[in-house]
Order: structure tokens, then C-alpha cells, then sequence
């Protein structure tokens, strides 16, 4: 088995087996050592003995049995009361929480609560991001640092002063109760989106994508629909992660290449999925109470139900982005809104909706994409040309910045 | 079990009309009780204005001593209570209760060990 199946197995577990080990061990930094010591452990075992039947069970097990490793060590070498207690507790005989040797099923899922603490109020927004992207997601520092255009030591920093502070000031390990609920589910959506968005679009490396985050985000949004079935912007975000999700097996090319929204060869697109956002869809329009998250998946759910690029509603969609601007007025949702008003009234009209954003999102590299394409269709190929290369500087993601670089070769053609 | 600090944090100007400073008084005094009967106040009290306070600076084995608070701004302490619960959520909990009684900002802040 390659290093590259490993890490991916463990990427996909991460979440899963630190939210375990933290509520063993009561401590983050002891909860990801334990995860990759277990890493370590099967680096050197998986290739030869291949990989377990449940991964999952396997790596709790094993980060479990090296933490309690740690500890033993560390209670030994000075006498540590804590040390000794927690060891103590570890090596009592197996409780119900013991994952066993089979059935992933029977782990406790402790992601919830996981997630509730990383996107805490008493954290800064950005931590919580950070936080959640390095616990649940499984990302390197190093990974997240990149996807908001940081230095690594400064998002470093960020995560181990939001552990320090989720120590100190002692914020619970738990799902909050049903006053708090909402107010503290805004922040974990808009996380969630964001885990998505980076699964969807990778911000570095060459995969374009990295389903499994994709995966986790659904997977996590899913877990908070069945939590809490009559908040319609839970609603909202799994219909909008289900109707882009649809189209990943479109979003790339037999060679990894990047294939945008127009090209994509629509019976590739994931019927089952479509279906069922278009039916949390229909039922947001019921409840009547839109929001951020519902809108967006009302966009998606115009796209999707397009048979074909040409057949799409692009006044629909117009008339939702006009919607979504006003709940949301951001620079962003105002620069996607003019992609769609392109398609409306042309790449001129469209161009001059983007010129207001050109300074604010300087350094946001699909400004320079969309501004490249529209540049493109207005016959203004040189300028177009330098906005694409602009865009490919700024972008971190291999498969995107290839994708750019050829619809720049492709205007000198 | 944690203590916490809950400093309530007052603007400098004039204070509120009497009936207004009577409501919060009362407001105050009901999470002060509720605190107590839930067994987890340590201490609370209001403080005196920030004029009359004096400060000592230490300088060079020397202290010196003025007139006036501590900091220079435009909000002074006010008061503060000490509550001793679990976590943070449960701190926040009366923090809350706290910030609305006294209609002011209220700092939650953990002690050491």
C-alpha cells in the first residue's frame, strides 16, 4: 500500500478519530499526537500487512494504545498526577466507547461535538475555520495557511492559541442546548461550507479535488440536518453541498484536468443527488423563510436542472443573485452575480458590475478568472490575456492554474 | 470546577437616570440571588467611581502614588463577580444574565489554576 492510500485513509478518518481520542484524553494537542503516532504505526505496518477491514476502529485503537505509550513516559519521568489519572482511566477495562475490531458503526460520533467547539463564539472566526479544517478535515497547517493566503506560522499560531484558549478558559466538549442552538449553528455552517468549498476546489496541490472533505462536509451537514430538521438554513446549506456535489464526477477530465460549468458532460452529473436538493429545495420555498445558505442552493438548483449549458435560466438565476445580495451583500456573491448577468445582458454590461470589485479582491484570483473571461467574450483579448495570467499567479491550485493557463494559450490561437 | 471573573465594564459620563439605575439595581440583584441560590457565587459587588480611586506605580523601589483609575479610557470597571462552574458555557450563561441586567459589556475570563 503507498504512503499516498495511507495518508488519504487517514485523512478521511481524522476527524473521526480525534474527536474520539479528545473526548478520551480531555487535551487536543495529546488527541492529534495520538492520531499521528498512529499514522507512524501504520506507515510502517500497512504497506506489508495491507490495510485493516475497518480503518477507523484500527486507528483509535491504535492512537489509544500510543497515547497511553505518552503518558506512561511522561508519568513515570516526573510523577505527573494529571498523567497518571488520565493513564489510570485509559487502561481500565474497555467501556462501551471500546471501537472493537469490526464494525465502524459502533464508534461513537463524536464529530458533532467536535465541531460545536472548534466553531465556539469565544474563538475568533478565523480560528474557528482554521480549527475545524485542522481537526475535522484533517489539513495540514501548511495546507490551510495556503487557503487563506497566510504565512504558516501565523496560521500555526492561530490554531495552538485556539487550543490554548479552548483549555483555558475551558470551553465544554459538547453540543450546545436548544437556546443556544441556533445562534451557534451560524458559525458552524458557514465553516462547513467553507470545509466544502476547499474539498470542491483544492487550494493546493494537484488534485483538483479532495473528495474526501467533500464528503466530510456533506457528511457533517447531513448529521446537522437529522440534529436539527427545522432549521432551514441547515436545510439550505446540504441542498447547496448536494446540488454542487452532483456535478463532481463532471468537474474534471479523464486526465485531471479541469472541466468549468459549461463543458461539463451533464450525464456524469449524480441524478440521485440532484433530486434530492432540488426536493430540500422545493421544501425551503415552502417554509418561506430564505436565507444565504437557501438562496445559493436555489442558484445551484437552476444550474443542475439544466439539461443542457444552453438551456439554463440564467434570469432565474439573475433575479436569485439580486435576492442573495441583498441578505448577503458581499463582493463576492456581487462578482458571481455578474458571470450570470453576462449570460443576461452581455460581457460588457457584466464587466462594468465587476470594475467597483476590482480593488477590494485584488488578490482573489477568480476575480481575475471571471474578469479574464468576460475581457474575452468583449473582444478585448489582450487585456483578457493578462487577466488570465493574473489569475494564475494568484492561484494554488495546480489543476485550476493549468485550466487557466489554457484558456490564455487558447486566445493567441 | 473553574472560577471565572465577570467584570462589567463601564462608559465614563454622566449615569443613568435613577429610575433607570433603580431597574438595573433590582435586575442586578436577581442574578446575584439566583447566583447564590445556585451555589456558585464566590463574590460580587459594585465598585465605587472610577474617581475615587488611587493608583500606586512602582518605580525603581519607589511607589508612587496618584490620584485617579488605573487606565486612561473611555470605559472603567465598574463591578465584577466571581463565579465558580464547570466550563466557559455554563460562565457564559451568567455573563449573559449579567450583561442584560446591567445593559453594559461584560468580560468572562478565567483564573489561574
Amino acid at each position: 500500500m503507498e504512503r499516498a492510500d495511507i495518508s488519504r485513509v487517514f485523512r478521511a478518518e481524522y476527524g473521526r478519530a480525534v474527536s474520539v481520542l479528545y473526548r478520551t484524553l480531555g487535551d487536543l494537542d495529546r488527541a492529534e499526537d495520538a492520531v499521528q503516532d498512529a499514522f507512524a504505526v501504520a506507515l510502517a505496518r500497512w504497506p506489508d500487512d495491507g490495510p485493516p477491514p475497518a480503518p477507523a476502529g484500527w486507528i483509535i485503537t491504535t492512537a489509544r494504545r500510543r497515547a497511553v505509550d505518552r503518558l506512561r513516559r511522561e508519568a513515570v519521568g516526573r510523577a505527573k498526577e494529571t498523567e497518571a489519572a488520565l493513564l489510570r482511566e485509559l487502561t481500565a477495562p474497555a467501556g462501551d466507547d471500546d471501537p472493537g475490531g469490526g464494525d465502524d458503526d459502533r464508534i461513537p460520533d463524536d464529530r458533532l461535538r467536535l465541531i460545536f467547539t472548534c466553531c465556539h463564539p469565544a474563538l475568533s472566526p478565523e480560528a474557528r475555520v482554521a480549527l475545524t479544517l485542522r481537526l475535522l478535515g484533517g489539513l495540514t497547517t501548511a495546507e490551510i495557511a495556503r487557503a487563506f493566503l497566510v504565512p504558516e506560522p501565523t496560521m500555526a499560531q492561530r490554531i495552538s492559541r485556539a487550543k490554548a484558549k479552548i483549555r483555558d478558559a475551558r470551553i465544554p466538549y459538547r453540543i450546545p442546548s436548544a437556546p443556544e442552538l441556533t445562534g451557534r449553528l451560524r458559525s458552524v455552517l458557514a465553516v462547513l461550507y467553507l470545509v466544502f468549498s476547499e474539498g470542491y476546489t483544492a487550494s493546493g496541490g494537484d488534485r483538483l479535488m479532495r473528495e474526501e472533505l467533500c464528503d466530510e462536509a456533506v457528511r457533517l451537514a447531513r448529521v446537522l440536518h437529522s440534529l436539527l430538521p427545522d432549521e432551514e438554513e441547515v436545510l439550505g446549506l446540504l441542498a447547496l453541498l448536494l446540488l454542487i456535489d452532483a456535478r463532481r464526477h463532471a468537474r474534471a477530465d479523464a486526465s485531471g484536468r479541469m472541466v468549468p460549468l459549461p463543458e461539463q458532460d451533464r450525464s456524469l452529473w449524480d441524478t440521485a443527488l440532484i433530486v434530492e436538493g432540488h426536493g430540500i429545495v422545493r421544501d425551503c420555498l415552502r417554509r418561506g423563510r430564505p436565507g444565504p445558505y437557501q438562496l445559493q442552493a436555489a442558484i445551484q438548483a437552476v444550474h443542475d436542472d439544466a439539461p443542457s449549458a444552453d438551456a439554463t435560466d440564467w434570469r432565474q438565476i439573475v433575479a436569485l443573485y439580486d435576492q442573495l445580495l441583498r441578505v448577503a451583500p458581499t463582493p463576492v456573491v456581487a462578482l458571481n452575480r455578474a458571470v450570470a448577468v453576462a449570460e443576461v445582458e452581455g460581457a460588457t454590461v457584466a464587466l462594468e458590475a465587476v470594475e467597483p470589485l476590482r480593488e477590494t479582491l485584488s488578490s482573489f484570483y477568480l476575480l481575475h478568472g471571471i474578469r479574464a473571461g468576460l475581457l474575452a467574450r468583449a473582444g478585448r483579448t489582450a487585456e483578457a490575456a493578462a487577466e488570465y495570467g493574473a489569475a494564475a499567479a494568484l492561484c494554488r491550485g495546480g489543476a485550476e492554474r493549468d485550466f487557466l493557463l489554457a484558456r490564455r494559450a487558447a486566445l493567441k490561437a | 470546577m473553574t472560577q471565572y471573573l465577570l467584570s462589567v465594564y463601564q462608559p465614563d459620563g454622566p449615569i443613568p437616570e435613577p429610575e433607570v439605575m433603580a431597574r438595573i439595581d433590582r435586575d442586578v440583584t436577581e442574578v446575584d440571588d439566583d447566583m447564590r441560590s445556585a451555589g456558585v457565587w464566590v463574590f460580587s459587588n459594585g465598585l465605587l467611581p472610577a474617581a475615587a480611586a488611587t493608583v500606586l506605580r512602582p518605580n525603581d523601589g519607589e511607589v508612587l502614588v496618584t490620584d485617579g483609575p488605573f487606565a486612561e479610557g473611555k470605559e472603567h470597571l465598574g463591578g465584577f463577580s466571581i463565579v465558580d462552574v464547570p466550563d466557559l458555557d455554563a460562565a457564559i450563561e451568567w455573563g449573559r444574565r449579567l450583561a442584560l441586567a446591567t445593559t453594559l459589556p461584560i468580560e468572562v475570563r478565567p483564573f489561574a489554576g
